[in-house]
């Protein structure tokens, strides 16, 4: 393993405490492993959270600031973050609106979250309303498994509910925000190479030389088949086609077409791929209204990239339009 | 019927379950990396030896209900991931169950473990036959329960109960897992253990070896 650390259990704080110094317009606590932005809570607006295990950067900690999250809360690497944590962020947020909790679909994330929102009710009061990411059209058999995982849809649900709660919305119609996004939203992504956990030490799966996983899962979870590399302009089809598949994307006013990075994918190949998975989208009759190309929710050093593709209207356009001010994403200010 | 539970053989047993997952760490995460994400036996492993500090601070809660209490609060918040809110879910309903007492008879840590079970499968939206821990802590409490409703001496409930546990355990291997990262592995999970439902028969295990006079070893 090469990288670039000091102790691999110190990885999350020490990656924490750059990313404060890095950003003075965010306050990072580093007991409970938050980022909030700095103006936490914001007077009248509900607010935004989300948090899950750490090696997925900039998700959560970069997509912390105006127009998107109010705070993230961070787990160690790939393990989700523990109640007494998310329950400290949800306090701090709250300005009497209340708080949204967007959680990823991994068992461990969403009880840990759910435990935290009754604490918090408990103790505080805090109205929490929590809505759960469940993307990734790998995982065919939700019924007889722990259900599709969040995955890249996450990225765009942070981003537009983000902009909704600037807008003023109240808690449920945030909250109806982030769940209109997760259900217009498929994401597939494939592998080249495995992940390595610092942790751990050696990567998390073996992947032959020639060979990459499609459907694989942000954490290396399994996908659904191993093949042969293949040219871009052929894996560009392995992705496209089960996402179509699952859901009818043609018509209306078209959708965000993101094509995520997963670590170790320069932007190089990132642009690349978009450009066939343009194609491959033109051909079937998808038209798309804006695009995000870039590493936004990674796997650590993990090869590769997904894609996902959002369902737009007008009202998730606008709001996708809206400023954002993060270290992970910026615009329009 | 005689309390069999007072406070030093709760602690005795806490301690005594920490020391095993200790040992079985190597073996746990062994059997997560099969099919899950390989830090079942560290965590839980940091997890108890939190508990473990805990329960001999000065400021210690000395009677049944809040020792569980605490024990489950610093599971929920050292151990992380899923086991963490299943196992301090497990102690916590425990405690509720149990509430501020000094010592449990048999039918209150019969109730005080079916609370936990429940508590446990609604945590986890699980029931028997998912390759989880459910799959060891039910027939646990289900033996623990008829044993004691036919007159069975606690001694022989208990350790019956942690026999259920284990048998639960290996019933586990064939299983296809249908909750948590298992799951994910589809026709692929089975053939493995589950581990979760082996850390709980060291739980049950430890609590044989514990709450039976004399009893020690195995």
């Amino acid at each position: 393993m090469k990288k670039l650390l000091n102790a691999p259990s110190d990885i999350v704080v020490e990656s924490l405490r750059g990313l404060g110094l890095a950003h003075p317009e965010l306050r990072v606590d580093l007991n409970h492993r938050i980022v909030y932005r700095s103006d936490a809570p914001v007077p009248g607006k509900v607010a935004l959270i989300s948090g899950g295990g750490s090696g997925h950067e900039p998700l959560h900690g970069g997509f912390v600031g105006p127009g998107m999250l109010d705070a993230a809360v961070a787990g160690e690497v790939f393990t989700s973050p523990v109640p007494d944590q998310i329950v400290e962020a949800t306090k701090n947020v709250d300005s009497g609106a209340g708080v949204v909790h967007i959680v990823k679909n991994y068992t461990g994330d969403v009880m840990n979250f759910e435990m935290a929102a009754e604490i918090a009710a408990a103790e505080t009061g805090v109205e929490v309303v929590a809505v759960v990411t469940d993307d990734d059209v790998a995982v065919q058999d939700s019924l007889y498994t722990a259900g599709r995982r969040g995955v890249g849809v996450t990225v765009l649900a942070e981003k537009i509910a983000g902009a909704a709660a600037d807008a003023g919305r109240d808690l449920n119609g945030v909250a109806d925000i982030v769940r209109k996004v997760n259900e217009n939203g498929r994401s597939m992504g494939v592998a080249l190479t495995s992940c390595t956990v610092p942790a751990a030490g050696k990567p998390t799966f073996d992947l032959p030389g020639t060979d990459m996983e499609i459907g694989i899962g942000i954490h290396g979870e399994p996908g659904r088949r191993r093949v042969p590399l293949a040219p871009a302009k052929e894996i560009a089809e392995m992705l496209v086609e089960p996402i179509l598949a699952d859901l009818d994307f043609t018509g209306g006013d078209g959708v965000i077409a993101f094509v995520n990075g997963l670590g170790a994918s320069p932007l190089l190949e990132l642009y690349l791929m978009y450009g066939e998975v343009a194609a491959v989208l033109e051909k079937a009759g998808v038209r798309v209204a804006r695009s995000l190309v870039g590493p936004y929710i990674t796997s650590l050093d993990m090869a590769g990239c997904s894609l996902t593709l959002l369902k737009v209207d007008d009202e998730l356009v606008r709001l996708w339009d809206a400023p954002v001010r993060t270290p992970g994403l910026r615009w329009g200010v | 019927m005689s309390e069999i539970v007072d406070v030093s053989t709760l602690k005795s047993w806490l301690i005594r379950f920490a020391g095993d997952v200790e040992e079985h760490a190597a073996e746990l995460t062994e059997l997560d990396s099969a099919i899950g994400d390989a830090d079942h036996g560290s965590n839980l492993a940091r997890g108890m030896k939190a508990v473990i500090t805990a329960l001999v601070d000065d400021e210690a809660p000395d009677s049944i209900g809040p020792i569980l209490k605490q024990s489950g609060m610093t599971l929920v918040s050292t151990v992380g991931g899923a086991s963490g809110p299943l196992y301090g879910t497990l102690f916590l309903r425990m405690a509720a169950s149990a509430g501020d007492c000094d010592a449990l008879g048999p039918q209150s840590l019969a109730q005080a473990f079916r609370a936990g079970l429940d508590g446990v499968a609604a945590r986890g939206k699980a029931t028997a036959g998912e390759k989880t821990l459910l799959d060891a802590l039910i027939p646990a409490v289900d033996t623990l329960e008829s044993a004691l409703a036919e007159g069975t001496p606690f001694d022989d409930a208990i350790r019956a109960a942690a026999d259920a546990a284990e048998a639960g355990r290996d019933a586990t291997i064939p299983m296809l897992a249908t909750k948590g990262r298992a799951s994910y592995l589809g026709e692929r999970s089975v053939g493995h253990q589950d581990p979760g439902a082996t850390s709980l028969a060291l739980l049950f295990r430890a609590a044989a070896n514990t709450m039976i006079d004399g009893e020690d070893g195995k």
